[in-house]
C-alpha cells in the first residue's frame, strides 16, 4: 500500500506520542505524583496508531483499561490527558474520570472503558448511529484478548454482524488478561478464528508492524464504509508492563519480555522510514525532541492546573 | 380526549414521539412485526419499517449497549426489554456505562436513552419472571427511574423520558396493561420528578406507586367508612423523587404508609420512610408503616403468588394500626 511521506510521518509522530507520555506517566506513578491506576500501553503503540490512521475524526472508537495509546492515536490532547490523569480540574473529564475513563466526543472517543468488555455494546451503537443517520462512519472497537472472552463481546460481534453495522473489532491480543495468560484462558490460538461463528472476516497481523496493522483495518474500513458489515482484526502484540503499574509481573519470564523488546515497534518503523529515505535520521531524532517538549509542556500544564473544587462534586450526574 | 388503556397510551407516546422527531427508534426482542411482548410496540413495524423498530437478537446486554452507543451518538433510543427480571444480564450496560459516562466524561456526553421494562408479580410466571427490581436503579446516580400508574400518567411520562437527555430506566407493571382512563390525543408532558394526589385526604398519607396506587385507592374507600380520610400521593417517579409533595402531605395528614410490591426490605418505601423520618418526625404522630412483599422470591402456584402481592386488606391494617 503507498502511503503518503505525510501519513507515514505522522503514524512515526503518534507512535512516539504514546510512547513518550507513557513513558513519563510510568515515573511519574512511581514516584507516587498519579492517583488511582494506570495501564500502560508501552509496547503496543503500533495497534492503536495502525488502525486509528485508517479513521477520521467523525468516527468513533471505544477503548479499553488500556486506553491512551488509543486516544493519542485517535488525536487525543496531550495536554488535557495528562491533566486527567493527574486528577485535575483541567482535564478532560474536569477529573471526574482518571486514566480509565477519558473520552472525547468530538473526536468520536466514547471512552476508555473500566470494566472488561465494556465496550463492545457501545461500539455497536455508535455503528448503529452511523448507519441509521446514512453517513459514511465507522466505529472502531478496540478490545483486549481477555474482553474476547467476555459475552458483551460476543453480544455485540453477532449483533454487528447480524445487522451489517459499521463496525471494526480490533483485538489486540497481548498474551495476557491481567495475569492469565491467553492458552489458559481460552483454547483457540488466534482470536482472529472467532470472526468465523458471525460470518465476518478474521485475519491475524503482526500488532508490532504499524504499517501491516494500518492496512489490515483500512482494509475493514473500507468493507465497512460500504455496507458490508463488521470484520474482526487480531493484532498480536506484547504488554511490556504489568497489568498495572506497580505489579510484580511474577507470573510471566524476563525471557519472554526481552523477546518482545527486541521486536519493539518504534525502532522497527524507524529503520524503515530511514532506509526507504522517507525521512532522515536527523529528522527522526528532531520529532522525537519536539514530542518530549511537547510532553514537557503537557505535564507542566497538568502540574500547575488546580484539582477540582470540593463544589464541582455533584455537576455532571444528570444533563 | 378519550378512555384508553396504560398499553395504548404507551404505544401512542412511542407513536408520537416517532413521528415528531426521526431521531426515536425502537430496539428490543420481538418488538417488530410480533409487536413487543406485552403488544406496547404493535403496528410500529407497520408504521415506521424495520429501520425504526427493531428486533435485535435475544442479547439484553448487546441490547442495552448499543442504545447507549447510539445515544450517545446523538440518536434517541428506546430500548425494551421483555421482563424487568432480565436486567441483571445486562446490568454492566446500564449501571457502569450509561448511568455513568455523563459524569465520567466530565459531562462531555448526554446519554437519552429510555429503556423500558415490565415489572410486578400477578400472572403466574414465577420468580424469574415477576419481580419488582425499583430499589436497584434508584441506588445508581446518573438514571432516573419512573414508574406510572395510570394511563394518562403512562403517556405524559414516557413522552417526558424519551425527551429527556439522560437514561431513564421506564418501569411499566404487567398488570396495569389493560387498566383504563382518560388520555388526552394529543402529545403532552408530565415532569419528570413531579409527585401526584391522587386521592385528597386529611387524616394519613399513603405514598403508592404503580398497581400498589389502585389498592391504595381501594383501601382509601374502606377507610373512610370507618371516618378516616386517606391522601394517596402517587411518586410516580422514584428518581429524582418529589421530595416536597411527600413532605406537605405528611405534614398535613401527620401520619404515613407507603405501600409498593418491590419486597420491604431495602424497598423503595426503606428511603421514602427515612426521608420523611429525616426530615418531618416532628409532625407524626404515629410511627412510619410500610407495606411491600415478603422477602422471598415471587412464587408460582396461584394462592401463594395472591397471598405474596400487597393488598388493599393489608394497606387497611397498616393505617388501623396507626390510625
Amino acid at each position: 500500500m503507498a502511503l503518503s511521506k505525510k501519513t507515514l510521518i505522522q503514524m512515526y509522530e503518534t507512535m512516539n506520542r504514546i510512547r513518550l507520555f507513557e513513558q513519563r506517566l510510568q515515573e511519574f506513578f512511581a514516584a507516587g505524583e498519579i492517583p488511582g491506576f494506570v495501564h500502560l500501553y508501552l509496547g503496543e503503540e503500533a495497534v492503536a496508531t495502525g488502525a486509528c490512521a485508517a479513521l477520521t475524526d467523525a468516527d468513533s472508537i471505544t477503548s479499553t483499561h488500556r486506553g491512551h495509546g488509543h486516544l493519542l492515536a485517535k488525536g487525543g490532547d496531550l495536554k488535557l490527558m495528562m491533566a486527567e490523569i493527574f486528577g485535575r480540574s483541567t482535564g478532560y473529564c474536569k477529573g471526574k474520570g482518571g486514566s480509565m475513563h477519558i473520552a472525547d466526543m468530538d473526536l468520536g472517543i466514547l471512552g476508555a472503558n473500566g470494566i472488561v468488555g465494556g465496550g463492545g455494546p457501545l461500539a455497536a451503537g455508535a455503528a448503529l448511529a452511523a448507519k441509521y443517520k446514512k453517513t459514511d462512519n465507522v466505529a472502531v472497537c478496540f478490545f483486549g484478548d481477555g474482553a474476547s472472552n467476555q459475552g458483551t463481546t460476543q453480544e455485540a460481534l453477532n449483533m454487528a454482524s447480524a445487522w451489517k453495522l459499521p463496525l471494526v473489532f480490533v483485538n489486540e491480543n497481548n498474551g495476557y488478561g491481567i495475569s492469565c495468560p491467553q492458552c489458559k484462558s481460552m483454547a483457540v490460538v488466534d482470536i482472529a478464528d472467532r470472526a468465523a461463528a458471525y460470518d465476518m472476516p478474521g485475519v491475524v497481523v503482526d500488532g508490532n508492524d504499524v504499517l501491516a496493522v494500518h492496512e489490515a483495518v483500512t482494509e475493514a474500513v473500507k468493507r465497512a464504509r460500504k455496507g458490508e458489515g463488521p470484520s474482526l482484526v487480531e493484532c498480536k502484540t506484547y504488554r511490556w508492563r504489568g497489568h498495572f503499574e506497580g505489579d510484580a509481573c511474577t507470573y510471566r519470564c524476563t525471557e519472554e519480555l526481552e523477546e518482545w523488546m527486541a521486536k519493539d515497534p518504534i525502532p522497527r518503523f524507524e529503520a524503515k522510514l530511514v532506509e526507504s529515505k522517507t525521512i532522515t535520521q536527523k529528522e527522526a531524532d528532531k520529532i522525537k525532541a519536539r514530542i518530549e517538549k511537547d510532553v514537557d509542556e503537557a505535564v507542566a500544564f497538568a502540574k500547575e492546573s488546580p484539582m477540582p473544587e470540593t463544589s464541582a462534586l455533584m455537576d455532571d450526574v444528570y444533563a | 380526549m378519550s378512555e384508553k388503556t396504560y398499553l395504548q397510551a404507551l404505544n401512542e407516546a412511542l407513536r408520537q414521539e416517532m413521528e415528531r422527531d426521526e431521531n426515536v427508534f425502537i430496539l428490543g426482542e420481538d418488538v417488530g412485526q410480533f409487536g413487543g411482548c406485552f403488544g406496547v410496540t404493535q403496528g410500529l413495524f407497520e408504521q415506521f419499517g424495520e429501520e425504526r423498530v427493531m428486533d435485535t437478537p435475544i442479547t439484553e446486554s448487546a441490547i442495552v449497549g448499543a442504545a447507549t452507543g447510539a445515544a450517545a451518538s446523538g440518536l434517541r433510543p428506546v430500548a425494551e426489554l421483555m421482563f424487568v427480571d432480565f436486567i441483571g444480564v445486562s446490568m454492566d450496560q446500564l449501571f457502569n456505562q450509561a448511568a455513568k459516562m455523563r459524569y465520567m466524561f466530565g459531562g462531555k456526553t448526554t446519554v437519552p436513552m429510555t429503556l423500558r421494562m415490565p415489572q410486578g408479580a400477578g400472572i403466574g410466571a414465577a420468580a424469574q419472571h415477576s419481580q419488582c427490581l425499583e430499589s436497584w436503579f434508584m441506588n445508581i446516580p446518573g438514571l432516573k427511574v419512573v414508574i406510572p400508574s395510570t394511563p394518562y400518567d403512562a403517556k405524559g411520562l414516557l413522552i417526558s423520558a424519551i425527551r429527556d437527555d439522560n437514561p431513564v430506566v421506564f418501569l411499566e407493571h404487567k398488570l396495569l396493561y389493560g387498566a383504563s382512563g382518560e388520555v388526552p390525543d394529543e402529545s403532552y408532558t408530565i415532569d419528570l420528578g413531579k409527585a401526584d394526589i391522587k386521592r385528597e385526604g386529611s387524616d394519613v398519607t399513603i405514598v403508592a406507586t404503580s398497581q400498589m396506587v389502585y389498592s391504595a385507592l381501594e383501601a382509601a374507600e374502606k377507610l373512610k367508612a370507618d371516618g378516616i380520610e386517606a391522601e394517596v400521593v402517587d411518586p410516580r417517579c422514584l428518581l429524582p423523587l418529589d421530595k416536597d409533595t411527600i413532605l406537605d402531605s405528611v405534614k398535613k395528614t401527620h401520619a404515613l404508609v407507603v405501600a409498593h410490591e418491590a419486597v420491604t426490605f431495602a424497598g423503595p418505601g426503606a428511603e421514602i420512610s427515612a426521608m420523611v423520618a429525616e426530615e418531618a418526625l416532628d409532625y407524626l404522630d404515629a410511627p412510619i408503616k410500610r407495606v411491600g412483599a415478603p422477602f422471598c422470591p415471587v412464587p408460582f402456584s396461584p394462592p401463594l403468588e395472591q397471598f405474596y402481592i400487597p393488598s388493599a386488606d393489608n394497606i387497611v391494617e397498616a393505617v388501623k394500626s396507626i390510625r
